[in-house]
């Protein structure tokens, strides 16, 4: 061991202050980071990429139809309306595939939100693409005023055989005061 | 330099300026039984409101107010401190050191405990009330929906954390370099030994907790989002921050429990301890397996299969270390002169109890059926047998076994075991049913139930009533001995008992080992 002081008390002392300086940095530094990149690379928590998909080109497979189902949500407190246009869609997996999602800013102020997607089952979050979608960003829109917001996804061809139905939930949120304090990754 | 051999100042300076080691286990010894019924309070009026189905005292909100703060008050105010008072009392004189390492850090961890749980009472008082998001404190509950006195909170949690760091650092400077010459560490006793891990693990994971506060301090106040999904953070985040140190948490309250019962079972059964060195491989074991399973605590979060199954049979793994100690207890009491005065009464109590609580643990372990269990009263009753029955008991055990030597008199041995019975008979009433309407389907935390568990109910009610009572009969116990106990002068109170703190005369005098003691060489661990 390396001895920091000549006095065995003070030596132990500073190791162990490092230690717990140590671990409260860890939590910061580590853990959190850490666990956005393995719920990133693992698909936990229906959690899928915040990034654009690029296609890689490969057969769709006429083989077999996979149903999507698209749920909306809104926090609590959001006062917009917000809704998928159709609430289930039977597609191939491979095929790109376009749907819009309406959303309805009922109140006079302008206001920014944030859509956060969920896949279920978890398993299926690393087979879902997004090549295009409106949760990458947020969204504003002026008071008493409403838009589509577009989605694009591939199913891949390497999605489990035993997953037919994936279940993409979407939770719009308020983000009007938070927008311009940290931004939302 | 001056006179060293002085005795304590006098008046309130004597207690606010101490160094010694026995003035500040005192302090955290008496404090912690004020928190224990502060606690039992707050428990009391859970179990009253609990009599009977439908609303009758309170209202829920406070209800919730009251099983947040009974958690956090027992786990941090009353078992944490009543451990780390007897470390205080005991390490040095156990281990034939004069004090701790750091007896102004030591002044200090103790004194910064009390103001601290003032404020976290005085929040009842507060617009929106105390902390009512449960002792673990789930974001977006303790954030998002959180009543203002949070912010209390928070910095109630840092200061105790501080408290817990600081004396833990100085037990472990004190173990490492103050033994007794000949003092090796295979020598040491067995409650030098856990209380040693234990403060590792303090170290390790009270800043993980500190760091889990200051998220939620930063996402309420600066507009972060650790455990918004808003910002872009996770609320199960905090679930497994919190559980990081939680698990380990578990072990910091218990491991010294297992030293006090590896003190007092040979003592009573006037035998060696049964496998010393397993039991020190135990306890480590035990600690290390804590940092790898706290997932545990949440199976029901939708964590991938792997993950479900790493944490089963991680947690299941424990088993094996804890009856590694179960079977040495009992293969020290084996063909042993037992007798049975009150210490060892709750520790054979404790063996027992524990037991049972570390076989529905087990059941619990078990993810699939944990997805039964999880939040309802069978977990309240698993973790009150190894709370309770486990470091309560045991904690309990330690006062009676070591009173007479602290004030040299001997406390009412029959008041003692009437103690023990009411308090074995009132806990298994109390918390025994909650084992089966948990498995009938009642959640905890709720003030109201659906009338099938109103019996079971009315027991545990009238359970943690005696429970409660008993502990009046243990506080007069104590206040007698102090006061006009029987007096005693034999060093060795106890004629099973080993270890040097036998060795110096009783009351244990307030500087003992100023000049090392010797330690025969030969002589195995006490």
């Amino acid at each position: 061991m390396i001895r920091l002081s000549a006095n065995p008390t003070i030596d132990t002392v500073v190791k162990l202050a490092t230690v717990a300086v140590g671990m409260f940095a860890f939590v910061f530094v580590v853990m959190v980071p850490l666990y956005d990149v393995l719920c990133d690379a693992l698909g936990i928590n229906g959690k899928t990429s915040g990034e654009a998909y690029t296609s890689v080109q490969a057969g769709v497979d006429e083989s077999r139809e996979i149903t999507i189902q698209f749920v909306a949500t809104n926090n609590e407190g959001m006062p917009w309306e917000f809704g998928p246009s159709v609430t289930m869609m039977k597609v191939h997996p491979g095929a790109v595939n376009d749907t819009v999602f309406h959303a309805r800013n009922p109140l006079p102020d302008a206001m920014i939100a944030q859509a956060i997607p969920s896949v279920s089952p978890a398993r299926a979050a690393e087979y879902f693409h997004k090549t295009e979608c409106f949760c990458f960003n947020h969204q504003p829109l002026q008071g008493d005023s409403a838009a589509e917001m577009p989605l694009q996804f591939i199913v891949d061809q390497d999605l489990p055989r035993d997953i037919r139905t994936i279940t993409l939930s979407y939770t719009i949120f308020d983000v009007t005061d938070m927008v311009g304090g940290v931004a939302a990754r | 330099m001056g006179d060293h051999h002085h005795g304590p100042a006098k008046g309130i300076s004597r207690w606010l300026f101490t160094t010694n080691h026995k003035d500040i286990g005192t302090m955290y010894l008496w404090f912690s039984f004020a928190m224990f019924i502060l606690g039992g309070a707050f428990a009391m009026i859970i179990r009253a409101e609990l009599f009977q189905p439908g609303m009758q005292l309170v209202d829920p909100a406070f209800f919730n107010q009251m099983t947040t703060l009974h958690g956090l008050v027992m786990v941090f105010g009353a078992i944490m401190p009543s451990f780390v008072g007897l470390a205080n009392w005991m390490i040095p004189m156990m281990i034939g050191a004069p004090d701790m390492a750091l007896p102004r850090m030591n002044n200090w961890s103790f004194w910064i405990l009390p103001p601290a749980f003032l404020l976290l009472a005085s929040t009842l008082f507060m617009e929106g009330g105390a902390p009512a998001f449960g002792w673990t404190f789930y974001a977006p509950l303790s954030t998002t929906y959180a009543p203002p006195s949070v912010t209390i909170f928070i910095f109630c949690i840092h200061v105790l954390g501080l408290s817990s760091i600081m004396g833990s650092i100085n037990i472990i400077a004190t173990v490492m370099n103050m033994r007794a010459p000949g003092m090796t560490y295979m020598k040491m006793p067995l409650f030098v030994w856990t209380w040693l891990i234990t403060a590792f693990l303090l170290v390790a994971v009270m800043p993980v907790l500190a760091g889990a506060v200051t998220m939620m301090l930063m996402d309420i106040h600066f507009g972060t989002s650790f455990f918004s999904a808003a910002g872009g953070g996770d609320p199960v985040l905090f679930q497994h921050i919190f559980w990081f140190f939680g698990h380990p948490e578990v072990y910091i309250i218990i491991l010294p429990a297992f030293g006090v019962v590896s003190q007092i079972i040979p003592a009573f059964s006037r035998k060696p301890l049964f496998g010393y060195d397993s039991m020190v491989y135990a306890t480590a074991s035990i600690a290390f397996l804590s940092f790898i399973v706290w997932a545990h605590h949440m199976y029901t979060v939708g964590m991938p299969i792997a993950g479900e199954l790493f944490f089963m049979y991680a947690t299941m793994l424990i088993a094996v270390p804890t009856g590694v100690k179960v079977f040495n207890w009992i293969s020290t009491m084996w063909r042993g002169a037992l007798t049975f005065e009150t210490p060892m009464l709750f520790c054979m109590g404790f063996l027992v109890l524990f037991t049972i609580g570390g076989f529905t643990g087990l059941m619990l372990s078990i993810a699939p059926s944990d997805f039964q269990y999880h939040d309802s009263y069978f977990v309240v009753a698993h973790f009150h047998y190894v709370m309770v029955a486990g470091a309560v008991f045991s904690m309990t055990a330690a006062v009676y076994y070591w009173l007479p030597k602290w004030c040299g008199r001997m406390y009412n041995e029959t008041m003692g075991k009437t103690h023990f019975w009411i308090s074995f008979i009132g806990f298994n009433l109390t918390f025994f049913p909650q084992h089966f309407v948990g498995l009938a389907g009642m959640p905890r935390r709720i003030p109201d139930y659906a009338l099938q568990f109103a019996d079971f109910n009315m027991m545990s009610s009238i359970g943690a009533f005696i429970y409660g009572a008993s502990q009046i009969l243990f506080l007069y116990n104590v206040i007698a001995t102090i006061v006009s106990g029987k007096p005693t002068s034999e060093e060795k109170v106890w004629d099973g008992a080993e270890g040097l703190e036998w060795t110096v005369p009783t009351p244990a005098p307030y500087h003992t080992f100023e000049t090392p003691p010797k330690i025969d060489p030969a002589h195995a661990h006490s």
